[in-house]
């Protein structure tokens, strides 16, 4: 007599619009996808980012202005929302960074590509790079 | 004799990759080591850091000549990063080809303004 067991869902040909919402991406795929997601958001800010080396950088006035940013805000920009998206920025240059060392690991010692090993390296990656960006992102906000 | 050289060699795909694949990693190592050297220096700052400290890290000639490099790597980095995503989602030629003409121009002039920066310490 055949039981027929219940059989996992299969996933050919992953469509990003019809699965996105039903496959279980596995946390290896959760840290690599943030990864490209992180180097985006670094990449579109880049001139945000050139412009904060700009001001703190040049001279003590200019570094006053870069001060101001994040107590006054810039120009149609609260103080508030600078700091959220330097905060965004401290987390995508974590992320990018420990999942880019992973990356290089990865690269190097061949023994380590098991799946035990891409799963746990992947939470040492999330738990240190979100860990990181709470932290400073507590410095930033002025909790301490 | 196989007829598969000099002009007669199957080249297929982007420069087979390796070149991107290494310098990939190479920039991200010189860029992961300058993070440090600056983090280091930054905590052998006594008291609150103020326009003198955190300026003065840059203003060696050594550490500007390196600062260039890390510019340098950082465009060719991100550029690679870039031309891997238009890769994957944008799919009409001629649409990678104008996301890449911009991504090319946004880098070329975010190193330019970064080299403008260092030089003028």
């Amino acid at each position: 007599m055949t039981d027929v067991a219940k059989k996992r869902p299969e996933f050919r040909n992953i469509n990003i619009f019809s699965d996105v919402r039903t496959y279980r991406l596995p946390l290896a795929g959760v840290v690599s996808i943030l990864h490209r997601v992180s180097g985006m958001l670094l990449f579109l800010l880049l001139p945000f980012i050139i412009w904060l080396f700009d001001k703190s950088v040049s001279s003590e006035i200019s570094f006053g202005k870069f001060s101001a940013a994040f107590a006054a805000g810039l120009w149609i920009f609260p103080a508030w929302f600078v700091k959220l998206v330097v905060l965004a920025l401290i987390w995508a240059y974590l992320h990018h960074l420990f999942a880019g060392a992973r990356h290089l690991w990865l690269d190097v010692d061949h023994h380590a590509i098991t799946k035990e090993n891409g799963r746990r390296s992947a939470v040492v990656v999330l738990v240190a790079s979100i860990g990181l960006t709470l932290v400073l992102g507590a410095k930033l906000f002025g909790l301490y | 004799m196989a007829d598969t050289y000099g002009y007669k060699r199957t080249v297929v795909g982007a420069h087979y990759g390796w070149r991107d694949f290494l310098v990939q990693r190479i920039t991200a190592l010189l860029m992961a080591v300058f993070t440090l050297l600056v983090l280091v220096q930054l905590l052998l700052v006594k008291g609150p850091i103020g326009y003198d400290a955190w300026a003065g890290i840059f203003a060696p000639q050594w550490m500007k000549a390196l600062s260039f490099s890390v510019i340098v790597a950082l465009a060719w980095h991100a550029w690679i990063g870039i031309c891997s995503i238009w890769y994957d989602y944008a799919k009409p030629a001629g649409l990678r080809l104008v996301l890449q003409a911009l991504a090319a121009v946004w880098l070329v002039s975010c190193g330019g303004w970064a080299v403008q920066v260092l030089w003028r310490l």
